[in-house]
């Protein structure tokens, strides 16, 4: 049985095809904007730059060891977690709300100030009936930029140590954030927000529109009149894509035609989420001097990612066959737009977990079995293939550290990496980057399962339910902020250790990331020799790959076979 | 130093949020404004001057003589019809729960749908996207199968011949964008809109 449509196919190879042509020159552009190299929009942007330095009294020349870049980092996300708590709680006596919208709850103002801060964009709450226009617009528009760029500004400082000898500074933190904002995430989020606009995404300021609607309805009296939420959304989507945020404008997310009008439209969205961290890979070559480490890293994400695709395409193809034997035939629409149909969704999903940009074109809580066990799986990864921006990047480069240090052990070779003599302390840092995920979610999901508060939020049944709270841990510990929709989070108990997930999520493996660029830093370059084992040849993309998988699986098989595969078994198997 | 560090960080986000929260979204809205007026006000449809709806946005049909678009989870997530669009969302059903299919007929999501469509008199397989709520709770389109199958009713409702409903469906077809990208579909508002002024 034909199990594709051939134009489906096209649309992932057109996409594949344009995110590849993007690496190289994306990824070189993004090279010298953090070199401080003269680039394509230096003459628009280097006065704008100078400016915020001089605004903020910001030495663009003095850079500083990994432990103040990292006090930097926290401070100012610390600050920006205080500044949206603040503003959410206060949002009905702020401007902008035509809707006259009151404050938030402490804990679930608690838990969307992490979210965004975080770049996790986990959202307890629905954005059309929850959020004023001055909440969309000010703090969660800006944490989506910032959040970003300070990802993007960890993984520059871990590429910085690897590729300097003998050094004790790694970078200017605020330097980092600032270029990041000013040359690359503004100006895309510019061009892609027109674009957006022209596509039919709203872009106002107006109240919502009474529309009348053409067939009258009858529900508890008659209700005569659509209400048509409205506001700045094109400016908001496209930098929650770009960013890898995430955070809906609307609680349908992408999936709301206001969002996400068209084919086109999510063909770019899918792309503009992607682009940034498959275009690091070369940023990371480049910076390093040997850009065919960066095309290693890229290959080995890519692989993982395209053969995730392939299954879930296939299982949602498949569709349900408890819905089919009521005599109804196709794929596994429920939850889909018509629009996307299954390669659009497909594709979207399979991008959005891979990338913890966590927007969703689709409800991932009704996918199939194997389809929604697809998604947690690509997050439970760790968020690598190719992750978000910046932190996929260094999150992957724990994992080729790891990678690096055990075939080492195997072969009898010293262990080191471009140069650089992997040692007790790397290791370290590796295992925190790579493994704080992983624990977080397995500690947080077995509390839930345990505690009425954790299962009373549960909406579906039986084993999809496990994953229903399996999924949310997993969503807020990698930063992803997706979710199996299901569940009734905005509970006091979810809020608040959903948060702390996230926290620790978010900020233990990038501190270990900046450590351990301090300590690579600090180190002599060894030439290559016979006994360097190399790491651009398939045999060690191949490696990588195993080591990505293996701590994957061993850390989650279990849970996973609890629920998707239990599921899927139940669904084929039902009478 | 560190209190240095703070005042650095808290003016970086002064000035980011002057550049990012207010001239960014500005020039965005004033490009809009200027050169795509109609779709950054949500591509509304207007008839003698009253917006009746979105050319994006789905809308409710039950009665025989309009064309059903998908069932919507708007009402089920605290909305006061389907296709609320203060209510966003898809149904969240897994799919092993018996509220989304079970095999009692006529109770779930979907055998409630697919009842409704067999006792309008539908035979044959059914389209799924008929029977199955979007992600959105507002998916303004149906695929051309599923507009298909009740071409017969609303003929019937509307005393039309069929050919000339089924034109009316052709002609609203929307294809694949560059032949490739996305599902072929129909717009059920429209297509309902243009049954109107066809009698």
């Amino acid at each position: 049985m034909q199990n594709f449509e051939i134009y489906d196919l096209i649309e992932i190879a057109a996409l594949l095809a344009v995110l590849l042509l993007l690496v190289k020159p994306l990824g070189s552009y993004m090279a010298r904007v953090y070199q401080g190299e003269k680039n394509l929009l230096s003459p628009v942007l280097r006065p704008l730059e100078r400016l915020v330095y001089r605004f903020a009294g910001i030495d663009e020349q003095k850079e500083s060891g990994w432990k103040q870049y990292a006090f930097a980092f926290l401070l100012f996300n610390g600050l920006g977690i205080v500044f949206l708590f603040l503003v959410l709680v206060f949002q009905g006596v702020l401007p902008l709300n035509p809707q006259g919208l009151p404050g938030f709850p402490l804990t679930l103002a608690f838990n969307t100030a992490v979210s965004f801060i975080t770049n996790t964009n986990w959202q307890n709450y629905a954005g059309e009936s929850t959020a004023s226009y001055f909440t969309q617009t000010v703090p969660l528009t800006l944490s989506h930029f910032v959040s970003a760029a300070a990802g993007m500004a960890v993984v520059i400082a871990l590429i910085r140590g690897i590729a300097r000898r003998t050094a004790e500074q790694i970078g200017n933190f605020w330097v980092d954030l600032t270029r990041g904002v000013l040359y690359i995430l503004l100006p895309i989020a510019l061009i892609a927000g027109i674009f957006l606009v022209s596509q039919g995404v709203i872009q106002n300021f107006s109240g919502y529109q009474q529309a009348r609607l053409v067939q009258a309805q009858n529900r508890n009296g008659a209700v005569t009149t659509q209400v048509l939420p409205m506001g700045p959304v094109a400016s908001f989507e496209s930098i929650k894509l770009l960013g890898t945020n995430g955070g809906g404008f609307f609680n349908a997310n992408s999936a709301h035609p206001y969002e996400n009008p068209s084919p086109l439209t999510n063909f770019v969205e899918i792309a503009l989420f992607l682009m940034i961290p498959l275009a690091l890979t070369h940023t990371f070559g480049r910076m390093v001097g040997n850009t065919r480490q960066g095309w290693a890293i890229l290959t080995a994400m890519l692989i993982i990612l395209v053969v995730s695709l392939g299954a879930m395409y296939w299982s949602e193809r498949a569709g349900n066959p408890l819905i089919h034997r009521q005599g109804i035939a196709g794929p596994n629409m429920e939850g889909k737009e018509v629009r996307f149909g299954i390669g659009g969704s497909t594709l979207f999903s399979a991008g959005t977990t891979a990338t913890s940009d966590g927007a969703v074109n689709s409800m991932l809580d009704s996918y199939t079995p194997l389809g929604g066990g697809v998604n947690m799986f690509l997050m439970l990864l760790g968020e690598v293939v190719p992750g978000g921006v910046g932190s996929g990047l260094y999150t992957m480069l724990g994992f080729v550290i790891i990678a690096v240090f055990v075939a080492g052990l195997m072969i009898g070779r010293t262990p080191e990496y471009l140069g650089k003599k992997i040692e007790v302390r790397e290791m370290w840092m590796s295992v925190i980057i790579v493994l704080t995920s992983g624990i977080s979610v397995l500690i947080f999901s077995g509390m839930a399962l345990l505690l009425p508060a954790g299962t009373g939020a549960i909406l579906n049944p039986g084993p999809h339910g496990l994953s229903e709270v399996l999924y949310a841990y997993a969503s807020a510990s990698n930063n992803n902020g997706s979710a199996f929709a299901g569940i009734s989070a905005n509970t006091s108990f979810y809020n608040l250790t959903l948060g702390f997930a996230m926290l620790l999520g978010r900020f233990l493996p990038a501190v270990a990331a900046l450590a351990m660029s301090g300590s690579l830093a600090a180190k002599k370059y060894v030439p290559p020799s016979l006994g360097t084992l190399p790491t651009n040849n398939l045999t060690f993309i191949g490696w990588l790959i195993v080591v990505v998988l293996i701590v994957g699986a061993l850390t989650f098989l279990p849970a996973l076979g609890l629920g998707p595969i239990v599921e899927h078994l139940i669904m084929i198997g039902r009478k | 130093m560190k209190l240095a560090e703070i005042k650095r960080a808290l003016l970086l986000l002064v000035i980011f949020m002057v550049l990012l929260t207010v001239i960014y979204p500005a020039v965005v809205t004033l490009a809009g404004r200027v050169a795509f007026p109609g779709k950054a006000g949500g591509s509304l449809i207007q008839q003698n001057g009253v917006v009746v709806g979105s050319s994006l946005i789905g809308q409710p049909f039950s009665e025989a003589k309009y064309f059903w678009p998908r069932p919507s989870a708007t009402a089920s997530d605290g909305g006061s019809m389907p296709y609320d669009p203060l209510a966003s969302g898809g149904s969240n059903l897994g799919p092993t729960n018996p509220k989304l299919v079970s095999p009692d007929p006529g109770t779930g999501e979907v055998s409630g749908a697919a009842k409704a469509l067999r006792d309008s008199g539908v035979t044959g397989p059914l389209p799924i996207d008929l029977v199955t709520s979007s992600g959105s709770g507002l998916d303004p389109d149906i695929t051309i199968e599923a507009a298909n199958v009740q071409v017969a009713r609303v003929a019937a409702a509307r005393n039309m011949p069929a050919p000339k409903v089924q034109q009316i469906v052709d002609d609203h077809i929307e294809g694949r964008w560059l032949g490739f990208m996305g599902t072929e579909r129909v717009n059920v508002l429209e297509l309902n809109m243009a049954l109107d002024r066809a009698g």
